[in-house]
């Protein structure tokens, strides 16, 4: 114990060197006695040690215990006696020993039931924390704890993270399922309904842990997916890696029993030796279906189309189970693309190697057309391992054919040479079934491998045989040659396997060699006594056979050898020679087993057949741990096989349905209508669905701008789909708003470019317009231009509507539109600007779909007392900051500057509105100027219509809508004219993302309080002292971070309130957004911008 | 899925254990030892394998296996792609991945294991943000941690974790902001003995190392990106601009990654950059044989060739060599039978050369297996597939960074076929000639 706390001293004063050391079981260096503490200890004594610092007060000796217990975990030694002692530091505010702690609960929960719910509690408090970090990390190890007393508290726990507006704590939530479900099975139906809901998740993040929930508890329930299928189909590029492989996987199940089997008509495509695998469920199916040409589901499309690029993932699991998918999933012509990526993975690691060439195996022996191009790829290098070189050889089998069979057959001759015996045995092996499988050179193969006999390994003579063995009963007409030829190898061969074959041959064909056969059996008898057992076992055998057929040439020679035998050391040589002798020799005693002496000797013995090691793999989906193993494995799903008529396909369509409908049973809980977004992944679905879409809107009523420009964009699948939660749940002042400014923009640019005059209504647009022009790009804030603004709000209400037509019906005029429900739609955002924008601007997002009658129902939400205290103080504040987009210099002329207006977008809600003001600084005239590729592909912006025409000196205004995900990375596209293309990217402050509201300061603070998991914001302000009034912080603040005031009592803390109007990926509702001001000492004001955090974070 | 991790040094000691489910005793690794023995070698255990009751998957890296228990059906490949970004993991943390660097970090390694999975399932696998919760350690940290207290686990949850580009922070920062490409490329060849090439293909490879302040957005371009036959990129890559324009747009990670892995195939005529005439024989009669090796310079691209060894597997029957070499030096380890010649820098005026006897052990029969040449070199400032890079963009931040792009091409499996002529003055040599113009016949 003295030697003991000496370590401990050391390790706690070693400063740096004791830190380093962390996690060692304590030895120290410096002292000699310390060392012998080291060697002389024993786990009990230390742990007793343990003890006393895990319950010192010292944070740092904890910390140092814990680390020690950890190591000790980690070494897989047993320090459950420590467990009180070390439970009582869960509550303990460092983190890294609350996370060593909960290391160790996780551990030895288990073993120690009644302890480990002494912890409980710390978790549960956890599981209310504001920072989803702790949130998630606490449901983690609460999950952890197989202690089956807790099941009814994980579940609740489980339930309440699945409504987290953290997507780390729904991904967590996810986790959780499986482990509670392995803990408790009984709880399936339960967890069932969790997974549902999580399925609906559109956050990437969840997607992957909750189909791997679903595998787990449910994978039979297939219907859960359909509402899904397109949005994973959607999602899965962005998923993270691990995530993209289950979900494939689950897809592919998926597909097999959705749709037909495309590969009844793709049978043309075929290369002709592809018959053997489908052709019988092909054939069946075609009768039924003869008739009718194959059509592709469109949702069977998306998912060969939406897994193709991640062929080029990093990752090498992904990449096999996109190769596995389309194997089991596409037309047969199509299976093609995945070859060039699986021979890439061979690359890789041996162990991938190893498992690639397996699948690979597996496929080549169906099409061998897929992977002929790459058989050099498959040639054995002599520093693979032997595993490998045996698969890559098995390919190469599989591979050959009349065409390459010589370039294969001259690199087998190099293998057999190889050092390494086992696979030059395997190579003798590969060079037979190549002579069975190719006629033209059995003769060849044959001949080689006889020279192979006198090879002085014993593998490969033994191999050699064998494969001899054969080859030539699988031929058995024209072989005396070789026979012969091997009689007269027969001298030189030494080795005894080899010679025992060769005589077995003699014996077997010994009708086809009459002269030569007896003459062995002379030089056998001579050196008979010499001859390894093996050998004289065969010779009496070969005795036997010439006796039966050759009685007058070798009679004498037999009794000679079968009396050598007789008196042979070897008893087993005397059995036989025994034997044999009754069986062949006719005397009173053998009788009747006497005359089947023939057909029993000479019975013809059956063909040994030749083939591959994976013939039988393709009962097993590849890339399967069954398919590795050749067995099924626990838990493997069974692939089914294509249905003969396909299920109903619109059960996959998510159709809009009544917003009461859906409200109802939301009530109160965090995360809304998830199902209720429509998306249509692509154009072939658009058109399908075209009517339903329509039909769909309309019965909504949602509101007009969104809904159509989803039928012009192609591309943008995800960010449409959030479009269409968004334009659900648009809203209706917001909506007036955008009408407003969108035409005023509108208005612009038909009168710059039709030249058609316009009635031109003073607005926010040209009030800035004529500042940058004026002033630059930097434009300070003035209250002036707030007033002009708001005054926009006003003017331009009553001529939204017609302006709004107009605008809409050029927009559309080249994509194919429904004019009838265009002008539908339009009516009704007209009316409901009406009825919401005046008395009170409910910011409820909701509001603006939902007809009037429904805003009572909303009433009793609680949500709604949110909206009601919010107003969003929606026209923008004038003082507008503008940026410069693309210099004329660097613009060849043109040149172009942006700025935000801070209106609402018109085109969808979760899009911010941005002015470009494009000037031609060139003499000559730019034509077509338009926004060309945008980066990150899947940005979602509204282009401008393209400006035909631009003079020298001329500016033009044009109003575009960005979404930038909620965050601050910028937006980079194309501006292009004619000849030209400039990349330009935007990039907004955070406050340009954001709505300024204005609410009281009761209202603040409550709504404060509500905020959960907060994301902060920061940014510095320098004012001069003369500006430290209340009012102008105000404004200056404003122009910053566009947020509205919010009254305060407190004379040196401004409060400042927005909404996130934009921010409605997630969840339908809007957030409330506080900002709080602080004023310092000093002359800086830091502004703390607290958010919920809805996807992203900037 | 992983159900428990177990590291075995390659004597066989299980130095490390971890439980992402209920404990799984170590007697299932028995399973994993008899097959260890044998597989005699270490690289030939095979990586899947069956017991009663679980299925072991392991990977041998760094003198190591991480094996890995797996209760039911999971893609193997999963599985092992998850040990390899273990290993990754550590060797990024502690600059290697062995025995020695684990056993001293054991307390952050389980810490890291711990993160990677949740119940058996990836969960942070991105080396940017297991940094952010767990710091790798310094000695400056280690040193400022004793002293303040402060630890090495972070308590805010990593930003790149919930963000759509989970492989980069926000909030970078840096004085000197600079992008630097290595294009890197590989010869994969097979040359047989003539020096005709049998197989070649380039295997390239781009290292980045990336230190630029804030989200910036990167746009590669190549002067002849058709070159590339197939690719695989990092996540950050944006696949739709690669498909439509054939650029690299992405957002990079902070510090060191491989941004990408192309394939430049044979049909696009690899060119090899050396040749090798070689003669390895061996009397029937006496118990020596002659080897010459003589190196020439091919299609350098007029860049000099360095780095060059030579390494010949002998037969086993070779005892000893007398060799001279004109440039150079070379050593046979009698163990192995591996004989590696230093050749260095290729000098094209004056090519070197190996030459000299090989002693056979007397009494026996002449070596049969054929010995193996593998070559290994270096050509600064090349890429042999002939790959440029034209331009790199960069959007989204305001200053200039520095920029650079270095290419090396390198000798990846390079080998080269022997045949080796032992003289021999009975009928099966007769006969197996007879059959090599057999099999060649059929051939042409």
């Amino acid at each position: 114990m003295r030697n003991m706390s000496t370590a401990v001293l050391y390790n706690d004063q070693g400063g740096a060197e004791a830190a380093v050391e962390a996690g060692q079981e304590s030895t120290p260096t410096t002292s000699s006695s310390g060392a012998a503490f080291g060697l002389f200890s024993t786990d009990f004594k230390k742990n007793e040690d343990l003890k006393e610092m895990l319950e010192s007060n010292k944070e740092s000796l904890k910390l140092e215990a814990m680390k020690r217990v950890v190591g000790l975990i980690a070494k897989g030694k047993n320090s459950s006696e420590l467990f009180p002692a070390v439970v009582k530091n869960v509550a303990s505010k460092n983190i890294e020993l609350k996370k060593l702690v909960y290391v160790y609960l996780v551990r030895y929960a288990e073993e120690q039931q009644d302890l480990a719910l002494l912890s409980i509690s710390t978790f549960q408090r956890a599981l209310k924390d504001p920072n989803q970090f702790i949130r998630a990390s606490a449901l983690r190890v609460l999950s952890s704890i197989r202690v089956p007393i807790i099941v009814p508290i994980m579940m609740l726990a489980i339930k309440e993270a699945a409504a987290d507006l953290s997507p780390y704590v729904r991904k967590t939530s996810a986790h959780a399922i499986q482990k509670l479900y392995s803990l408790d099975p009984e709880q399936k139906e339960q967890l069932i309904e969790v997974i549902e809901k999580l399925l609906k998740d559109k956050s990437t993040l969840v997607a992957g842990s909750v189909v791997m929930a679903f595998e787990e508890v449910c994978p039979d329930r297939i219907d859960l997916i359909h509402k899904n299928y397109r949005k994973l189909c959607n999602l899965l590029v962005d998923v993270e890696e691990w995530g993209q492989v289950v979900i494939i996987s689950m897809l592919t199940r998926y597909a097999r029993t959705q749709f037909t089997s495309p590969w009844k008509e793709g049978a043309i495509f075929d290369e002709n030796n592809d018959k053997t695998f489908y052709e019988s469920d092909s054939e069946e199916k075609k009768e039924q279906t003869e008739a009718k040409p194959y059509i592709m589901d469109p949702d069977h499309r998306l998912l060969l189309r939406n897994t193709k690029p991640l062929l080029q993932s990093r990752n090498t699991a992904v990449v096999m189970s996109v190769a596995q998918l389309y194997w089991h999933l596409a037309p047969k012509h199509e299976v093609n693309i995945v070859t060039k990526s699986l021979v890439r993975l061979l690359r890789s690691h041996r162990e991938v190697q190893y498992i690639v060439l397996q699948n690979i195996a597996t496929m080549s022996i169906q099409r061998k057309g897929m992977f002929e191009p790459y058989m050099k790829s498959f040639y054995v290098r002599s520093t693979d391992a032997t595993h490998i070189k045996t698969l890559k050889l098995e390919i190469l089998t599989n591979l050959a054919n009349e065409a390459n069979i010589s370039t294969i057959l001259r690199e087998f001759q190099t293998y057999v040479k190889s050092q390494d015996k086992a696979f030059a045995a395997a190579t003798i092996q590969a060079i037979g079934r190549c002579a069975t499988n190719i006629s033209e050179v059995t003769d060849t193969c044959l001949n080689g491998l006889v020279l192979l006999l006198s090879n002085r390994d014993e593998t490969v003579v033994a191999e050699s045989v064998v494969v001899i063995k054969k080859l030539l009963q699988t031929q058995p007409t024209q072989h005396s040659e070789i026979i012969k030829h091997m009689a007269k190898l027969f001298d030189n061969i030494t080795v005894p396997m080899a010679r025992a074959s060769i005589l077995w041959l003699m014996g077997e064909y010994c009708e086809r060699v009459p002269k030569i056969a007896p003459d062995v059996l002379r030089k056998m008898a001579k050196t008979f006594t010499a001859e390894e057992d093996i050998v004289k076992l065969q010779t009496v055998n070969l005795a036997a056979k010439l006796y039966l057929t050759n009685s007058k040439q070798t009679k004498l020679l037999t009794q000679y050898i079968l009396n050598l035998g007789k008196y042979d050391q070897n008893y087993d040589i005397r059995d036989r020679t025994r034997f044999i002798r009754q069986l062949i020799v006719p005397n009173e005693k053998s009788g009747a087993l006497n005359k089947y002496a023939r057909r029993i000797l000479l019975a013809p013995k059956p063909a040994p057949v030749l083939e591959s090691a994976f013939k039988d793999r393709d009962r097993f989906q590849l890339g399967t741990l069954s398919h590795s193993l050749n067995v099924k494995a626990a838990g493997y799903q069974e692939l089914s096989d294509w249905p003969a008529v396909a299920p109903d396909q619109s059960v996959r369509n998510v159709e809009v349905i009544e917003p009461v409908k859906e409200w109802a049973p939301l009530v109160g809980k965090t995360k809304k209508s998830k199902s209720e977004d429509k998306f249509y992944s692509d154009d072939e679905d658009e058109k399908e669905e075209e009517g339903s879409e329509s039909s769909g809107s309309e019965d909504s009523s949602s509101s007009s701008s969104s809904d159509e420009e989803s039928g012009s964009e192609s591309e943008e699948e995800s960010s449409e789909e959030s479009d269409k939660t968004s334009s659900d749940s648009g809203k209706s002042s917001s909506g007036s708003e955008k009408s407003s400014s969108e035409s005023e923009a509108e208005q612009k640019k038909k009168k710059k470019t039709k030249k058609a005059p316009l009635k031109k209504n003073k607005l926010t647009a040209g009030d800035s317009d004529s500042d940058e022009n004026g002033n630059g790009p930097v434009a300070q804030s003035s209250s002036s231009s707030a007033e002009s603004s708001s005054g926009s709000e006003t003017d331009s209400e009553d001529d939204s509507d017609s302006d709004n037509i107009a605008a809409q019906k050029k927009k559309k005029s080249e994509a194919k539109s429904k004019p009838k429900v265009e002008v539908k739609s339009k009516k009704e955002v007209s009316l409901l600007d009406l009825d919401d924008f005046s008395p009170a601007p409910t910011n409820a997002p909701k509001s603006s779909v939902v007809s009037s009658s429904l805003l009572s129902d909303l009433e009793g939400l609680s949500l709604s007392n949110v909206s009601s205290t919010m107003q969003v103080t929606t026209p923008s504040f004038g003082p507008v900051k503008t940026y410069e987009l693309l210099h004329h210099m660097t613009g060849k002329g043109l040149s172009a500057k942006y700025h935000f207006p801070r209106q609402p977008c018109l085109y969808q809600p979760s899009m911010v509105a941005v002015q470009v003001i494009l000037t031609n600084s060139s003499d000559h005239s730019l034509e077509e100027i338009h926004i060309g590729d945008r980066s990150p592909a899947s940005l979602n912006i509204h282009c401008f219509n393209t400006i035909e025409r631009l003079e020298p000196e001329a500016s033009v205004t044009v109003s575009m809508g960005i979404d930038f995900s909620d965050s601050t990375q910028a937006a980079n596209f194309q501006l292009c004219t004619k000849e030209d293309q400039f990349s330009v990217s935007i990039q907004p402050a955070v406050g340009e993302l954001l709505m300024p509201s204005t609410m009281t300061e009761e209202d603040f603070s409550k709504e404060q309080g509500k905020l959960l998991g907060m994301n902060e914001t920061s940014a510095t302000i320098t004012m001069a002292t003369a500006n430290t009034s209340s009012q102008a912080i105000g404004k200056q603040v404003l122009s910053v971070a566009n947020v509205g005031v919010v009254s305060s009592s407190q004379n040196n803390v401004h409060s400042f309130s927005s909404a996130a109007g934009r921010f409605n990926h997630e969840n339908k509702e809007r957030r409330v957004w506080s900002q709080q001001i602080r004023r310092s000492q000093g002359f800086k004001h830091a502004v703390l911008f607290s958010r919920e955090n809805p996807h992203k974070s900037d | 899925m992983i159900h428990s991790l177990f590291l075995i040094n390659h004597t066989g000691d299980i130095f490390l254990e971890k439980h992402w489910k209920s404990v799984i005793g170590r007697s299932v690794c028995d399973y994993f030892f008899e097959a260890r023995e044998k597989a005699v070698e270490p690289e030939n255990v095979p990586p899947v394998l069956q017991t009663p009751h679980h299925y072991l998957i392991s990977i041998y890296r760094g003198k190591l296996f991480f094996l890995s228990v797996i209760q039911t059906e999971v893609p193997p490949l999963f599985v092992i792609e998850f040990l390899h970004r273990v290993a990754d993991t550590i060797q990024d943390y502690f600059g290697e991945c062995s025995e020695g660097v684990i056993k001293d970090n054991v307390v952050t390694v389980y810490e890291l294991l711990e993160e990677m999975l949740d119940n058996g399932f990836p969960l942070a696998t991105e080396s940017n943000v297991l940094k952010e919760m767990i710091r790798p350690p310094t000695i400056l940290r280690s040193v400022v941690n004793t002293l303040t207290g402060a630890s090495n686990v972070g308590d805010t949850l990593p930003t790149g974790q919930l963000s759509n580009v989970p492989w980069r922070r926000v909030g970078v920062k840096y004085t000197n902001n600079e992008a630097y490409f290595d294009v890197i490329e590989e010869i994969d060849a097979i040359l047989d003995k003539s020096g005709t090439t049998v197989f070649a293909e380039i295997q390239g490879v781009i290292e980045a190392c990336v230190r630029l302040t804030g989200m910036p957005d990167l746009t590669l371009s190549f002067m002849n990106p058709r070159l590339l036959d197939d690719v695989s990129f990092h996540p950050c890559v944006r696949f739709k601009r690669w498909e439509s324009e054939r650029v690299l747009s992405f957002i990079p990670p902070d510090g060191n990654f491989t941004l990408m892995n192309y394939h430049v195939s044979s049909q696009n005529l690899v060119a090899i950059p050396v040749y090798v005439k070689q003669s390895i024989s061996f009397f029937e009669t006496g118990p020596c044989g002659r080897l010459d090796i003589t190196i020439g310079p091919k299609q350098t691209m007029g860049k000099t060739v360095e780095g060059l060894m030579v390494t010949i597997h002998m037969p086993k029957a070779v005892l000893s060599a007398n060799l001279t070499a004109t440039q150079g030096t070379y050593t046979y380890d009698l163990a192995t039978k591996v004989l590696v010649w230093d050749i260095g820098k290729l000098n094209p005026q004056k090519l070197p050369n190996l030459k000299g006897s090989l002693t056979t052990q007397a009494g026996t029969p002449k070596p049969e297996d054929n010995p193996s040449l593998n070559i290994d070199l270096k050509i600064q400032q090349l890429a042999i597939s002939g790959l440029k890079v034209s331009r790199l963009d960069m959007y989204g931040e305001k200053y200039k960074p520095f920029k650079g792009v270095k290419y090396l091409t390198k000798a990846g499996k390079f080998q080269i076929y022997i045949y080796m002529f032992i003289f021999l003055e009975n009928l099966m040599s007769y006969l197996l000639f007879e059959w090599l113009q057999c099999v060649l016949k059929h051939s042409i």
